[in-house]
């Protein structure tokens, strides 16, 4: 099939297939006699019969489809594109990151920001890996320009928190969850500013 | 007007009857609760979703829940709307539905145990008033009920409500002719209006009951019975797609509830009905004949949510056109044919 025959919109020079719904009744008769054929033709009930079969199916032959969701979870596509995982080296234990920065540099969003230094071993090693979960809008760039497979978008997709300071260092959202104990306080993107105490007027319980 | 149950039974005191009375309400009330939960379960099932299932055991707990969410609720009367009216037309739903209960008959008799204080030995009638006007009484009561929707839609100042109050009134004037003239053909044939009467004619086993004599009635006041308690192939007055929520669009917290504690003691209300007019009723003979007419009366609630979870709802003017045109010449046909047979 050609381009052509998409974009042509003129309506009626195509080959259309009509279904046979047959004619619409025209006198008065046939109007009846189409109510009688109706009528007596018994459809309601096979629409009772689908749905009760669909009851008893679901009470005894357990074919429910809820999920109840926070206890059990359908399984997630590999490609799904939510909250990033850092990748570790399974035999060393070191970060798969190299400190390259070109996730930092291609994200369109500018919510990244890393820095890196020399080691004692003089080999480079990231010192500090942000990604802000506030501006990110999980384009996928960063993981796509990874050379090293380091960072990926993992399947956690439950991203609600008390605060939006969360979801931002490295510790939090992109090591594994069993190092979640040493999540640190951060004032992430849109955190309030410092002397905020400072700024706060007592005002009086009496007037 | 002596019926033959009632001759040898104990006196019908006032406070048997108030009794009566009491737990006429009480059940009901806590049957039309249970009755929300029944019909999301059945929905649930027939879609095959689990329905509630948290608060409680397999969401048993979930009427409470609703309950006391209901009452809770901050009670909001809209700015322009007639506030008088308003605030009865919930009451009017939820009255008359248990008003036409009075005289039918639900739940056995019993006598109160002489333990208790001041009650011992007061009989407690199986009908809280034995009318002889029975059936007129409960269809003319269910047909007085119809008065809650229309003064809902019309006082509340919006839209939606006043679009549920036309159809209301156009449902109202269609399936009142139906319901009357296709339960006036078992009527000939009982000679009563009283349903114990009714009952007492169906005695004699699967025979003897009305419905293999009046199949015609009983399908049409089936039909009827689902447009007077709006269940779904007619449920105009409150369609979500359609009228957001019909004539109970600015209504909140218990004023709604009424109007569905209402609807639902119509919908028993009306499977007793069907029950003991077409399907036997009850065996007062029998030691289980209570338990018949309960499994009657809950096959056609069930029938009610099974028919809601299988079919689409009709448009007002094909009601209007089913209830004009194709219902109420089939009522008035089924009548002629009774009354050539019986005369004959």
């Amino acid at each position: 099939m050609s381009l052509e025959q998409f974009k042509n919109r003129n309506v009626g020079t195509q080959n259309y297939t009509t279904l046979d719904v047959g004619t619409p009744p025209e006198t008065g008769t046939d109007k009846f006699l189409q109510i009688i054929r109706r009528a007596v033709k018994g459809e309601l009930f096979v629409g009772l019969w689908v749905v009760m079969r669909t009851m008893l199916q679901a009470l005894f032959k357990n074919d429910m489809h809820t999920v109840k969701y926070p206890l059990e979870k359908l399984p997630i596509s590999p490609r799904y594109r939510a909250i990033h995982d850092m990748l570790i080296l399974l035999e060393s234990g070191n970060y798969r990151c190299i400190g390259c920065g070109l996730c930092e540099k291609i994200c369109i969003s500018n919510c990244i920001s890393m820095d890196t230094r020399y080691d004692e071993n003089q080999r480079k090693e990231v010192s500090e890996y942000t990604i802000n979960f506030g501006r990110c809008i999980f384009c996928g760039y960063c993981a796509e320009v990874c050379p090293e497979l380091a960072i990926v978008h993992g399947p956690r997709y439950e991203n609600a928190s008390e605060q939006r300071a969360g979801f931002s260092l490295f510790e939090d959202m992109l090591t594994p969850i069993d190092k979640l104990n040493l999540q640190q306080e951060y004032d992430g993107f849109g955190a309030i500013s410092p002397n905020a105490d400072e700024n706060i007027k007592q005002t009086p319980l009496a007037y | 007007m002596e019926t033959t149950l009632v001759e040898n039974l104990p006196q019908v005191t006032a406070a048997g009857v108030i009794i009566k009375a009491v737990l006429i309400l009480a059940i009901i009330s806590a049957l039309a609760g249970f009755g929300t939960f029944i019909e999301r379960k059945v929905l649930a099932f027939m879609q095959r979703r689990l329905g509630p299932m948290h608060v409680g055991p397999y969401g048993l707990l979930q009427i409470a829940a609703d309950g006391i969410k209901l009452f809770t609720k901050e009670d909001i009367v809209p700015q322009h709307a007639n506030a008088l009216i308003f605030k009865i037309a919930p009451i009017i739903t939820a009255a008359t539905a248990f008003i036409a209960l009075a005289a039918v008959p639900v739940f056995p008799d019993f006598t109160v145990p002489e333990f208790i204080p001041l009650l011992g030995g007061t009989f407690v009638p199986s009908i809280a008033s034995d009318l002889n006007i029975g059936v007129l009484f409960v269809l003319g009561m269910m047909a007085a009920g119809l008065y809650g929707p229309l003064l809902a839609g019309m006082a509340q100042a919006n839209k939606w409500g006043i679009l549920g109050a036309a159809r209301t009134a156009v449902q109202f004037l269609s399936y009142e002719v139906v319901t009357g003239l296709s339960i006036l053909a078992p009527i000939m044939i009982v000679g009563s209006l009283s349903f114990v009467d009714f009952n007492d004619y169906q005695t004699a086993g699967i025979g003897s009951w009305m419905i293999w004599q009046q199949p015609v009635a009983f399908v049409l006041f089936l039909i009827a019975g689902f447009a007077e308690t709006n269940r779904t192939p007619f449920d105009l007055l409150e369609h979500e797609a359609e009228v957001v929520s019909g004539y109970a669009t600015e209504y909140s917290g218990m004023r709604w509830g009424m109007f569905f504690i209402g609807e639902y003691a119509n919908m028993i209300t009306i499977s007793v009905i069907a029950a003991i007019v077409f399907l036997g009723g009850y065996d007062a003979a029998s030691t289980f004949g209570w338990l018949t007419i309960m499994l009657k009366i809950a096959f056609f609630f069930f029938l009610m949510l099974w028919v809601r979870a299988a079919w689409p709802h009709v448009r007002p003017d094909q009601l209007m056109w089913l209830c004009w045109k194709v219902l109420m010449p089939l009522a008035l046909l089924n009548i002629l044919i009774t009354a050539l047979v019986l005369l004959g």
